[in-house]
């Protein structure tokens, strides 16, 4: 009974110590932490490097009142809950997980840290201090499938794919569906490569691909690597996720660049005016989130102005990349003329649209 | 000039001795390289050896991220001395995890307490079978088994991506390429609460305790101790060699797969595209830096874990490079080789000729 008693005073004692040491140290006008977890190295100049340009972006402006830690290159696997937790236990009060894989990892880690708030990029589970937030790529695809269908002269499109998830699938099936209304004998040849970031394996997919006869190349893969086979090889292709002309001067016609640098800024704000809640976000190129890279010296001016055209009717609302008609591989129409698919069935896209070879993996 | 000439009697000792020094080379090597990169150099070590375990959580991780390591280096290394060279643990890791997730799968929401055990069972074919392959192909064909073993990993990548993406895929998951989160009767216990730390550290105890008495108080030890040293002489005294090979090859298979299964039914909780950040491949370098004994292993596991959990400590607490950790485990593994060198060799000058 006493040493009980003894206990719960002493555990009374350590905890209000405790609770006002924390309290203390919040009061006293610390820095905000973010973290970020990357899938990828912060050099491969795609996907986890724009991330990071992000979190340049939220240094910048908030200057000493943040402080930024990245952790790169983080298996999707066992290893992320770890580096989430730690991040969490190491003072940080927004964290940012760019990658799909880091899904449920994040969930786990997010119930045990109830004060501190997660950010999930790509995926759909949320909870009380989890928001998600992903970018509608396929508005961008469908700005370069217009520009491939005009420019292709071998009528196939070789498309450099990671993992058959529905963002990828709903990326082929854009591109496809907007190069197809410019030019309908035009194809689009499907590599998987099963990585996001292998400099390697996306070449050896862009030289096959070439091999086969395509004469333009896109890709849903991190690094710079087909853009530069392509760029040796005298074809075309669309950088990813940033500007890679410098990797490809010639071959480059544009990029799909992911500018997260505002929303990145956005949340942190709310995190440091105690303003933050959980939400989903989905935002295209109407608020800038989607962005492109200057157009190459080879897009003809007829090629751009059409360019131009899907980008301003994307903007207005008058145009939609999943606007019908739209027929499956076999030719049936599955969208009628004037239908949208839409978004619950875009986030859980398993299927080909017309153009498209090959079967997807299931 | 100067050559290497072997030397009539290796030192033992120095032998054993031999990744301690490659140990204390390394954070030589790497105090210059914290003092290069203009990094203060105490800290950096606090940060990268000592601030990871400095808790109970951080001491749990290591066992989480060392269990796998240590479970497959010591199947390994039993396998390497009988020189069969396995060097496609991460194909049979994959195998015994996709074989494991079947069964809680295929038992999903059904709270029984045979769900766990037979998915370990599960695994453990699915390993051995994957590596039998190899060992049929040797021992009917003669084919060379690290190019068998190694290719079928990249068969056993593609195959788990199949799965997930369709067979196994999470019905209610938006197509994403996972299965559904395992119920609690077929995750593994954890054994510390708060924690990660799973069953599968507590066998890797047990596989290398067995690993050091198969290979010490064993006929079955000393058959495969003689293959490797002088398979003449196994002949001789009517050890079969086809047999050695396919114990060490299901051996290795079955730990390998075992240990993928503690990944899916532990850490993660379901099946993923990737199930391991090679520890397949990580497990033959914790196998030869344990100097192929039990042991041995168990230590070089920790130390290979550690450098992990270092380098993410290091980039969260100092922003070090990730390729910090690469740098480390390079050095560790060059010092070693160094001083295997200078073990079994000695630097003589010659006279030119």
């Amino acid at each position: 009974m006493s040493i009980n008693a003894n206990l719960k005073r002493a555990l009374t004692v350590v905890a209000a110590a405790t609770l006002s040491a924390i309290t203390f140290s919040a009061s006293a006008a610390d820095p905000t932490k973010v973290g970020f977890v990357y899938v990828g190295p912060v050099g491969d100049h795609g996907w986890t490097y724009r991330h990071d340009i992000g979190r340049q972006a939220i240094e910048a402006e908030f200057g000493d009142a943040v402080e930024t830690t990245f952790v790169e290159s983080v298996p999707e696997g066992a290893d992320a809950e770890r580096v989430i937790r730690k991040l969490a236990s190491t003072g940080h009060d927004l964290i940012f997980t760019t990658s799909f894989g880091y899904m449920n990892p994040t969930i786990k880690a997010a119930k045990d840290f109830p004060n501190v708030k997660f950010e999930h990029a790509t995926g759909y589970k949320r909870g009380d201090n989890v928001s998600t937030y992903s970018a509608r790529f396929y508005e961008g695809r469908a700005v370069l499938g217009t520009m491939a269908g005009m420019m292709t002269k071998t009528n196939t499109i070789g498309y450099i794919a990671s993992f058959p998830i529905p963002e990828v699938v709903r990326g082929i099936n854009a591109f496809t569906i907007a190069m197809r209304k410019v030019n309908p004998s035009a194809e689009v040849k499907v590599v998987w490569v099963n990585t996001w970031y292998d400099p390697g394996k996306e070449a050896d997919a862009a030289k096959a691909l070439i091999d086969q006869g395509v004469d333009i190349i896109t890709q849903h893969t991190d690094s710079p690597a087909p853009l530069q086979v392509a760029e040796e090889r005298g074809v075309m292709g669309f950088g990813q996720a940033s500007d890679m002309s410098a990797f490809a001067p010639k071959a480059q016609l544009t990029s799909i660049i992911d500018d997260w640098d505002p929303y990145y800024i956005k949340r942190t704000k709310a995190v440091i005016d105690g303003t933050w809640e959980s939400m989903d976000t989905w935002e295209g190129i109407s608020t800038g989130m989607v962005g492109f890279a200057e157009y190459g010296d080879a897009v003809p001016e007829d090629v751009k102005a059409a360019a131009d055209v899907v980008r301003e009717g994307i903007v207005a609302g008058t145009m939609h990349p999943f606007e019908g008609p739209i027929n499956n591989q076999q030719g049936e129409q599955i969208v009628g003329a004037g239908e949208i698919i839409d978004d619950g069935v875009l986030l859980g896209m398993n299927y080909y649209v017309e153009g498209v070879q090959g079967d997807l993996p299931k | 000039m100067i050559a290497l000439q072997r030397r009539a009697n290796p030192s033992q000792l120095m032998g054993y001795l031999a990744p301690l020094i490659a140990f204390a080379l390394t954070l030589l090597a790497g105090l210059l390289l914290f003092a290069l990169l203009g990094v203060p150099v105490f800290e950096a070590f606090h940060a990268f050896f000592i601030e990871p375990i400095s808790s109970l959580y951080g001491l749990a991780e290591l066992g989480v991220k060392a269990a796998p390591l240590i479970i497959i280096g010591v199947a390994l290394s039993i396998g390497f001395r009988a020189q069969v060279w396995n060097i496609g643990a991460e194909g049979q890791l994959i195998l015994g995890g996709i074989f494991g997730a079947a069964v809680a799968l295929y038992f999903y929401e059904v709270d029984a307490w045979f769900v766990l055990p037979l998915m370990i069972l599960a695994s453990l074919v699915g390993g051995m079978l994957w590596a039998s392959v190899p060992a049929l192909l040797k021992t009917r064909f003669n084919v060379n088994e690290i190019l068998t073993s190694l290719m079928l990993t990249y068969v056993a990548v593609l195959l788990l991506s199949w799965l997930v993406s369709g067979p196994m895929r999470d019905p209610d998951g938006f197509n994403f390429p996972e299965s559904r989160l395992f119920h609690d009767a077929a995750l593994l216990p954890r054994i510390l609460s708060g924690t990660r730390l799973h069953m599968g550290a507590l066998v890797a105890i047990g596989v290398v305790v067995a690993g050091w008495l198969l290979l010490s108080r064993t006929l079955l030890g000393f058959a495969l101790r003689v293959n490797g040293a002088a398979p003449r002489a196994g002949v001789h005294a009517g050890f079969s060699q086809n047999r050695l090979v396919w114990v060490a090859l299901l051996l290795g298979g079955g730990c390998a797969g075992v240990a993928g299964l503690f990944e899916v039914a532990g850490p993660i909780g379901q099946l993923l595209p990737t199930i391991s950040p090679g520890y397949g491949f990580t497990a033959i370098i914790v196998a030869f830096l344990g100097r192929l004994h039990p042991v041995g292993v168990l230590f070089a596991g920790l130390v290979m874990a550690l450098s992990y959990l270092g380098g993410e400590s290091a980039q969260i607490t100092l922003n070090l490079p990730l390729a910090v950790t690469g740098v480390f485990q390079g050095m560790l593994l060059f010092f070693l080789l160094a001083t295997d060198v200078l073990i079994n060799y000695r630097i003589i000058r010659k006279q030119a000729s």
